[in-house]
């Protein structure tokens, strides 16, 4: 066994556990954070798979921003684990008959003929090799319409919801920072021209008042 | 050279192919050790830089001129009890420290000294410290909760919010970056910017815009004042790290000082050509980087004492609402740029 090998396998069994403990552990906190540790493992294998592009957007996008706001909404709220928990036997069965047919189209999918034959032994690239630069090529030439037709999706759904989700309130108090930053001093400061203090006690200021 | 060459030679022959590993160390050890040797003075450099802006000596007690303060502050926090609090959960609160300080540290492992002179010479870069620096958001988050605190909660939210609304800005501005370069290689970048003309070649010139907001992203990113919303002691007590005592506030400092110095790093290597010198007469030098970072050191101590803190909604607005349309738009336009005969870089 090399120690690529002995790699893959540290990052898979990594994978394999965080996995199970997403779904095993009580805090939804803990089940994201170990949500993050199987990106991240995941992401090392990608990179034994010579995708460094792919692995590290795993990482900055996933790890760095997703999960992030994930934490962020999981961590606000209160969540009750026993109303959590309740009816946790009553979905077992459908839960388990759910999970054999995924497990079952992954196996047709994984085990057929076409995809596990096919590019097994794939020869190793040089250190020169760019696999950022290789996919950039490939994405902004052959296959241009698609990728442009996901971008375009994606926009579509960010303006969605956002829309859906944009309340107006009549009573927010915002700035106008440009009005702020317009403002001049004559605008908002009058100068009170006022006589000189004559030198002497409390009384002698009221008298100057007076006058 | 001569010298590096004979030590790996001898390497090779004493342990063969366990010696890799074992340079790789030596090598990290020879960058994070300085590293954490400007840390500590940093700290010193500040207080005393602080003092003489508000017209005072600063630390002057231990040791001459107050050199020694940072090793008696070093100690002092040693000797503190780590105080774990009731209700927190304990491991998370454990590991908070340890989360913030390692991708500040991680990220050095592509830095460009000198030509050549990097741990890692690798491809992606850009793409990794891109990726490296977004983690550090989890040793704040992680703080916040797991401290059970109020104070440390709403300082991890705001810091929380503060990063990801300027990682944006700060990813933009890099985009610009490798377009200009066309390498997302951090030693290609730095030589991208070499030129006959010294200090016309480098990328803060058709790049000036990305290059301030890189910089002030990067403030933001570090949690530093006028944007220290995240600790902001007026407000919510010391923010994420209230409940922190000891080594834990240490490994929090140290975090937090250590991105400055990436932060100035980063910003002289893709902005202001990195090693390269200014002028043609001159030779490039790793000396150059360390003036360059120095100099953008300087300016993080300086916006402390001169800044007021910004309220969080101004903070919100500069990112969304400032930062983020300028990067789009200066992207397109060095896009369209370098399609013509006009860029020079």
């Amino acid at each position: 066994m090399n120690f690529e090998t002995l790699v893959f396998y540290l990052f898979a069994a990594m994978s394999v556990f965080a996995a199970l403990r997403v779904i095993t552990v009580r805090n939804p906190v803990y089940a994201a954070l170990f949500l993050v540790l199987a990106f991240f493992s995941m992401a090392g294998i990608w990179l034994l798979l010579e995708a460094e592009f792919l692995a590290i957007t795993l990482v900055l996008v996933y790890v760095g921003a997703v999960m992030v706001l994930f934490l962020f909404v999981v961590m606000m709220l209160d969540v009750d684990l026993v109303q959590l928990r309740e009816g946790f036997w009553r979905w077992f069965p459908f839960g388990v008959v759910l999970a054999a047919i995924m497990v079952f189209e992954m196996v047709m999918v994984l085990g057929a003929r076409q995809t596990s034959e096919t590019g097994v032994h794939l020869a190793k690239h040089a250190a020169d090799y760019s696999n950022t630069k290789e996919l950039g090529r490939l994405v902004y030439t052959d296959y241009v319409y698609p990728f442009e037709l996901a971008a375009v999706l994606l926009l579509v759904a960010i303006v969605a919801a956002i829309a859906l989700t944009l309340r107006r309130r009549k009573d927010v108090k915002s700035q106008n920072v440009a009005q702020q930053i317009a403002a001049r001093r004559e605008d908002n400061v009058r100068m009170v021209q006022m006589p000189a203090e004559k030198k002497g006690s409390v009384a002698g200021n009221q008298e100057s008042e007076k006058a | 050279m001569a010298l590096l060459q004979t030590i790996q030679q001898m390497g090779q022959g004493l342990l063969g192919a366990a010696w890799l590993p074992v340079w790789t160390v030596v090598k990290i050890l020879v960058i994070v050790l300085p590293i954490m040797g400007t840390v500590a003075y940093l700290t010193l450099a500040e207080r005393k830089i602080l003092g003489w802006m508000q017209v005072r000596p600063g630390p002057n007690r231990v040791g001459p001129w107050g050199l020694l303060q940072p090793l008696a502050d070093g100690i002092k926090l040693l000797l503190k009890e780590v105080i774990i609090p009731a209700n927190s959960s304990k491991y998370l609160f454990l590991a908070a420290p340890v989360l913030a300080l390692a991708p500040a540290l991680a990220a050095w492992a592509v830095i460009p000294f000198d030509d050549g002179m990097a741990l890692a010479d690798v491809n992606a870069g850009l793409l990794y410290i891109l990726a490296i620096t977004s983690l550090g958001v989890y040793g704040i988050i992680i703080a916040g909760w797991a401290s059970n605190s109020k104070y440390a909660f709403l300082g991890a939210l705001r810091s929380l919010a503060q990063i990801v609304s300027y990682e944006l800005a700060m990813g933009f501005a890099l985009v610009c970056v490798l377009l200009a370069a066309q390498s997302m290689n951090m030693g290609d970048i730095v030589r991208g910017q070499q030129s006959q003309y010294g200090l016309l070649g480098w990328y803060f010139i058709p790049l000036f815009p990305m290059f301030v907001v890189y910089f002030i992203a990067g403030v933001a990113e570090t949690n530093r004042a006028p944007f220290d919303l995240a600790e902001d002691e007026s407000v919510i007590v010391a923010g994420f790290h209230t409940e922190y005592s000891g080594m834990g506030f240490a490994l929090f400092f140290l975090a937090e000082y250590a991105n400055m110095i990436l932060i100035s790093a980063l910003t002289s290597v893709m902005f202001l050509g990195g090693w390269l010198s200014p002028v043609p007469f001159l030779p490039n030098s790793i000396i150059w980087l360390l003036v360059k970072m120095s100099f953008f050191l300087f300016l993080f101590l300086w916006f402390r004492a001169t800044f007021p803190r910004y309220r969080y909604d101004q903070l919100m607005r500069l990112g969304w609402k400032v930062f983020i349309p300028l990067t789009l738009i200066w992207v397109a336009v060095v896009a369209a740029w370098m399609q013509t005969p006009l860029w020079l870089w």
